[in-house]
């Protein structure tokens, strides 16, 4: 049964009413997540560490919200036992919401090296390097919100391809630093750095993934988890 | 058309083909283009169906879908109401029981049967459980009747509670202790079928629990067969669930596929609680 999923509907309205809720607060944490990353990146662009507190700050309310939306799914469970896509949404969105938790994570942990690099000129040049992955990221972060709150598996696959891309960047940015850590042994601490935050964006590819995977798995029921992108698309026509 | 996209009204007026898996190779029950009517009402649209050997598959549906009714041609208990019409083949193994030299007594020691109530009859413990396999013949002989007594008594989990006291009135027991009876009784005469129309409904939570497990414990040597209101239930105990609406079966499918992902909108709906 995968023409379309429909949270509404339910003969209990309160259960319509507990699973609207629990949908958006997964979309309040996404689009808090997605303000990390976008002030981490302005941070980057702007040379300010004026907006990287917020950073920290967000991800205190992010963490709430995560233990929020887990208790609720547990309350569903518990109390509705979900079936069919009721149950897909629940367990859909509570992986969802671990995988939007360590975006926020791995937000910070590039704020924290930002701010860092921020203090040091030298560095500070080479995670300019990043700006281009990190402005990719970030338009991943936005389309894989937008495939959760609309439930589209068709986007999930779409952004499968963006993120294909993202970890090329990837690899041509660990290219670019292993070549200027060998150009000069001074340059290897702060090249790990900026490979560390390198490595915290493609992370944070990886989460959107995840999600996108999610919704396939709530959209079609298919679990698609440790599958070739064009075998995916093979299995959804 | 796929048959995810069959509207509410199409289920109603036109000719369908059941989605998921309703057939088998070497079923133990296989039934065929079964319509039943009460007097002009049809009440059972062009059922096809295979039941596994030792398989236990549920009926679920909202009230009034016909899933009692199906059961109830199984065993031919719907010969006993004077307008209920069956047509169709239905066979348990290869022997059409519809079939005139078909005896129903026999057939409905083959086809046992388990009630929503406990029905226990208004004799004692031993006497509930001898009755059957005395009347269909099996055996007089007291030591045999209290070996089979014993036996069935034990497979339904009942032995150690009212050992001591069979011979006590069957209605002194509770509800789950009386259902368990009714379900030592039907395997006494050695079934190879029971039927279970919501076995469970008039039973506390442990009770239920209990006849779940015994179910579970049954299916090793019977195919059972059980109409549930209880989704849960359905998941919990079946390999199998058919859904029922309005008189058609929607979908058969492995139970697991149905609970989370079902095939059809209709089953959807109705697991998720959007019809019943």
């Amino acid at each position: 049964m995968n023409e379309e999923i429909k949270v509404g509907g339910h003969i209990s309205r309160q259960f319509d009413e507990e699973l609207e809720e629990i949908r958006a607060r997964v979309l309040k944490m996404g689009g808090l997540v997605e303000a990390q990353l976008d002030k981490t990146l302005h941070a980057l662009r702007e040379d300010s560490s004026e907006q990287i507190v917020d950073v920290e700050k967000l991800d205190r309310k992010v963490n709430k919200l995560e233990m929020l939306i887990d208790e609720e799914c547990t309350q569903i469970l518990a109390k509705r036992q979900p079936a069919a896509g009721d149950l897909r949404l629940i367990i859909a969105t509570s992986k969802s919401v671990r995988d939007l938790e360590r975006i926020g994570d791995e937000a910070e942990r590039v704020a924290t090296m930002v701010r860092h690099a921020l203090d040091n000129d030298a560095s500070n040049k080479s995670f300019k390097g990043l700006l281009s992955l990190g402005e990719h990221v970030k338009e991943l972060l936005h389309a894989t919100l937008n495939t959760y709150a609309r439930m589209d598996s068709r986007s999930a696959v779409l952004n499968m391809r963006m993120d294909q891309h993202i970890d090329e960047e990837y690899s041509r940015v660990v290219v670019r630093l292993v070549n200027l850590m060998k150009k000069n042994s001074d340059n290897i601490s702060d090249a790990l750095d900026v490979m560390w935050a390198a490595r915290s964006l493609e992370r944070i590819g990886d989460h959107c993934i995840n999600i996108c995977e999610n919704v396939i798995y709530l959209v079609e029921g298919e679990d698609v988890r440790h599958t070739a992108l064009d075998r995916i698309k093979e299995k959804l026509g | 058309m796929n048959n995810a996209q069959i509207s509410k009204a199409e289920i109603v007026s036109e000719t369908y083909q059941t989605t998921g898996s309703p057939l088998m190779d070497d079923p133990k029950m296989r039934v065929r283009n079964v319509d039943v009517f009460y007097g002009e009402k049809q009440a059972i649209f062009d059922v096809n169906l295979d039941i596994g050997k030792n398989e236990v598959i549920s009926m679920i549906g909202p009230s009034g879908c016909g899933k009692s009714t199906f059961l109830r041609c199984l065993n031919r208990m719907n010969d006993t109401i004077d307008i209920c019409r069956v047509e169709g083949e239905l066979l348990l193994e290869s022997q059409n029981i519809y079939d005139k030299k078909i005896d129903v007594v026999e057939l409905r020691a083959r086809v046992g049967m388990v009630f929503q109530k406990p029905n226990p009859f208004p004799k004692s413990i031993y006497e509930n459980v001898a009755y059957g396999a005395r009347i269909h013949g099996l055996t007089d002989n007291k030591v045999e009747l209290d070996e089979l007594v014993e036996k069935s008594l034990i497979r339904c989990g009942l032995w150690k509670e009212v050992k001591d006291r069979l011979d006590e009135p069957a209605t002194g027991l509770s509800g789950g202790q009386q259902q368990r009876l009714c379900i030592a009784r039907a395997i006494a005469v050695n079934p190879e079928v029971i039927l279970m129309d919501e076995p469970c409904s008039a039973l506390d939570p442990i009770a239920t629990a209990t006849v779940e497990e015994l179910i579970h414990e049954l299916s090793e040597n019977f195919t059972i067969c059980i109409v549930t209101h209880s989704m849960q239930q359905a998941a919990r105990v079946s390999q199998r669930t058919a859904y029922f609406h309005l008189g058609k079966l929607i979908e058969v499918n492995d139970t697991s596929t149905v609970f989370t992902n079902p095939e059809h909108k209709l089953t959807e709906e109705y697991i998720t609680g959007r019809i019943g």
